[in-house]
């Protein structure tokens, strides 16, 4: 796994150059290859309207094969913050852990305070899903009204980033037409989960984001 | 009975015992006691709206941004933004200058440096669709595009055409229309 992940991150690295890259993925150098690396984030309504799906990305850029052995990381914690009174501060936080092959979720819970350094609430309401593996069918936790996924998925993300490195680094005059998708062909760990609106407000607008925190 | 006997079969009865007793701490015991979420997690990365970070954070402020909380990002970073808008985009050249949404450089980038996604609970949940703007971000949405015309594209989207559009519209494969959504790995 590490080899070919190593490779692959090499390879695309000397096609891209030192340019971090889009939407997330290798966005800065404390985190760029790491297993907390986040990719990617998405908030939007589900199926069934009533509900709201946030999606969290982390592990960009795996090529298939390093897909198969690929795995989330225990040490790393991740939470969906939500402010629903656009003051910029979270009030109630989502977060997913993994252990032992299952996904452990928490919440959505009250947030205490908003801070860099957090421990899992194990008083929040607990769900959990086995992590899908490579190759398999997505197996769907569905519990207390909200559904649940972790494990490989494509990369949802499509640019042509090469180009826009070509553009900065000066080597382009312009985006080619049509453009080249860098990331076609590339897999994420996704993190999914959906959930009633009403657990979350309800109605009017809320603001989200996606953390990782790494044990200490 | 002879002593060896007995010994063998006091053995075998132990060893029965010993199983059982692991079969039991596999089953109920370890698994519901046992996992271990104690410790504390601090913050290595973050995310809020797509390629903030990448484009508009100089790169020795990248890690520091992935660590400052949303509510003091604007403070510690809407300036940085608006100098590197300015030297990446000439849309914001003039005194006056403004994106579609109306908005100059300043108002811009105050807007993207708290780097949070709004979201509405309301109906359509879309990054920007000609109609709705920053009301979510779907699978499909060509949110690379939408950020280069509004970096480029000046105040009718016509300005700087070469540089406002990546020419890729969508993904590889198709989205699922059910949970999970995205569609299955390579």
């Amino acid at each position: 796994m590490k080899k070919s992940k190593i490779l692959a991150g090499t390879i695309f690295l000397a096609i891209i150059g030192l340019i971090t890259i889009a939407a997330d993925h290798i966005d800065a150098p404390a985190t760029r290859g790491t297993s907390a690396d986040i990719s990617d984030f998405y908030a939007f309504q589900g199926e069934n309207p009533n509900n709201l799906v946030f999606v969290a990305n982390v592990q960009g850029l795996l090529s298939p094969t390093a897909t198969a052995t690929a795995s989330f990381d225990e040490n790393v914690l991740l939470e969906i913050n939500i402010d629903a009174n656009d003051d910029k501060i979270e009030d109630l936080i989502i977060q997913a852990i993994p252990r032992d092959g299952k996904m452990h979720f928490f919440g959505p819970f009250s947030a205490s305070s908003t801070s860099l350094n957090s421990s899992v609430n194990e008083m929040a309401t607990r769900n959990e899903v086995a992590i899908s593996t490579y190759g398999s069918a997505a197996i769907i936790g569905n519990t207390n009204g909200m559904k649940f996924f972790a494990g490989p998925r494509d990369d949802p993300f499509f640019m042509d980033f090469a180009q826009y490195g070509a553009i900065i680094g000066g080597t382009a005059s312009g985006f080619n037409n049509p453009g080249s998708d860098t990331f076609a062909g590339t897999n994420v760990l996704s993190i999914v989960v959906e959930l009633p609106k009403s657990l979350i407000g309800g109605s009017g607008s809320i603001n989200t984001w996606v953390e990782t925190k790494v044990k200490q | 009975m002879k002593i060896y006997k007995i010994k063998y079969i006091a053995i075998a009865f132990l060893s029965l015992l010993v199983v059982s007793c692991n079969n039991n701490d596999d089953t109920e015991t370890m698994v519901e006691m046992g996992t271990d979420f104690s410790g504390t997690y601090a913050q290595r990365d973050q995310m809020g709206r797509p390629a903030v970070n990448t484009v508009f954070v100089s790169a020795a402020s990248k890690d520091e941004f992935n660590v400052t909380i949303p509510s003091q990002q604007g403070a510690m970073f809407q300036s940085m933004f608006e100098a590197n808008l300015k030297g990446l985009s000439p849309a914001y050249a003039n005194a006056g200058d403004k994106n579609a949404l109306g908005l100059d450089a300043s108002t811009f980038t105050g807007l993207l440096a708290t780097d949070v996604l709004n979201v509405s609970l309301d109906g359509k949940t879309t990054f920007y669709d000609g109609t709705n703007v920053l009301t979510g971000r779907a699978l499909a949405d060509d949110v690379i595009t939408v950020e280069l015309l509004l970096i480029f594209g000046g105040e009718d989207f016509t300005e700087n055409a070469a540089f406002s559009d990546d020419h890729v519209d969508s993904n590889d494969k198709t989205f699922l229309t059910s949970f999970p959504y995205l569609a299955a790995a390579w």
